[in-house]
């Protein structure tokens, strides 16, 4: 099975830093601080003037600290061509409201508003409290400016390591036919004791070539995925890692017993994983679905009883 | 939120890294027992809550880059898991609280979840 890198575009650093953003930030934390609400009581006239004092497009309604429905500029249009400017807002107000919470992730928040089209949303807290409100525009500053903060701060890393060449660079001042850095680790099997450490060995060196923190996540967390696997079913192999021009493949091989059926193996929750395995926190049928997940791509052969031979290949993103 | 102020919500004790404690400062969780679901979410400043006591929870945080490792219910780590994170310069604590507790406890206080690899 070979797995392709399918975006297009944008550099695919860049893309996956504002794609994980969306996972991470919540609501609340893009929510401007401050907002400004209406009561129902109040005319649509003065609804005029608060929009326009405070350069408002729409703003929610309140009553007793609950939050009763939205106001727009749209609606003040209706009301004006209906000759009704003195209307109470709760006569002119939309009820049905569609709501966000303030921990839901911005995520959930961006498709809200790709569903419904309304372009903002009053933010309640689990207790049903409106705490604030956002809009497209409070979304976009949000990322900017937790982009400005991420940059700032590799931005500062980058100045502390200027002189240390990144992995790329050094590849491009040499010059031969053919230049890599091979890395061979010996792992046992029926046994967890040592597992991780050729993952980690392997991330230290890597590390002290100059691959970037994010790629050697990638690569740290697969390989020792690959590395519980040897340890836990086979009966022993090598983890071999081989530094390139273009990036890094990590291959792990074992002398069987081979994997009956491969397609099943990466369905996730899938295994075949005894009981001591297990106690010590392994076994979920996840490893390999993590593996595919880290790597750019990856191919799984095997044959029974001769054993498995995994590749993982990691592009260099900087 | 302060691993100091974490230490003292969850009255932990603090078996390794304890000279780094004050230089660390989180917003997010991970907490499981299924080493894959921590290796299977995506990077974030977090800590790891844990029942497991063997060096592979300080080999998982240690992979993932994750800034320290909580062990519940009062679970003493083994002595290797100890001497790993400290080799990692990985601060290790325990608290007797259980593991719904626990989180609960850092929830209320404003940390959060960890979403999963894209």
């Amino acid at each position: 099975m070979t797995l392709e890198r399918k975006e297009q575009g944008p550099p695919p650093d860049r893309m996956t830093k504002t794609q994980e953003m969306v996972y991470e930030l919540t609501v609340g934390e893009v929510m401007p601080p401050t907002m400004v609400t209406v009561a129902p009581g109040q005319t649509m006239a003065e609804l005029r003037v608060l929009l326009r004092d405070n350069r408002l497009s729409g703003t929610p309604v309140v009553e007793n600290g609950k939050l009763v429905g939205m106001i727009s500029i749209e609606d003040l249009i209706n009301a004006l061509t209906d000759n009704a400017i003195n209307a109470p807002i709760r006569e002119r107000m939309k009820t049905k409201v569609e709501c966000l919470y303030a921990d839901e992730l911005l995520v959930h928040c961006i498709a809200k508003f790709s569903k419904f089209g309304y372009r903002r949303y009053p933010v309640l807290n689990r207790n049903n409290e409106l705490v604030g409100i956002v809009t497209k525009g409070s979304i976009v500053e949000g990322l900017l400016k937790k982009l400005e903060v991420e940059y700032e701060q590799s931005e500062s890393k980058a100045a502390l390591t200027r002189q240390r060449p990144t992995m790329r660079k050094f590849f491009e001042d040499v010059t031969a036919d053919e230049i890599s850095f091979a890395f061979k680790y010996n792992i046992a099997g029926q046994t967890l004791k040592d597992a991780g450490k050729a993952a980690s060995e392997l991330k230290n060196a890597l590390k002290k070539l100059g691959v970037c923190p994010p790629l050697l996540r990638r690569i740290g967390v697969a390989t020792y995925e690959a590395e519980i696997n040897l340890a836990s079913y086979t009966k022993g192999g090598v983890i071999r890692a081989q530094v390139e021009k273009w990036g890094v493949t990590v291959e792990a091989i074992d002398t069987g017993p081979g994997i009956p059926d491969v397609e099943k193996a990466l369905q996730p929750g899938f295994s075949t994983a005894p009981d001591w395995v297990r106690e010590l926190g392994f076994g979920a049928g996840m490893g390999l679905v993590n593996m595919n997940k880290c790597a750019d791509e990856m191919n799984l052969r095997s044959s029974v009883p001769e054993g498995t031979h995994l590749t993982m290949q990691f592009y260099y993103t900087s | 939120m302060k691993l100091r102020e974490i230490i003292s919500l969850l009255h932990a004790e603090v078996l390794a890294g304890e000279d780094l404690i004050n230089g660390i400062d989180v917003d997010r969780c991970y907490s499981a027992d299924l080493m894959s679901d921590v290796l299977g979410r995506s990077h974030a400043n977090g800590i790891l809550i844990t029942g497991i006591t063997n060096p592979q929870a300080i080999r998982t945080a240690d992979i993932a880059d994750i800034q320290a490792v909580c062990v519940v219910r009062g679970k003493q780590p083994e002595a290797e898991a100890v001497a790993l994170a400290k080799q990692k310069d990985l601060p290790l604590f325990i608290t007797k609280m259980g593991m719904f507790e626990a989180c609960g406890i850092l929830y209320t206080n404003g940390l959060r979840g960890v979403a999963e690899r894209q």
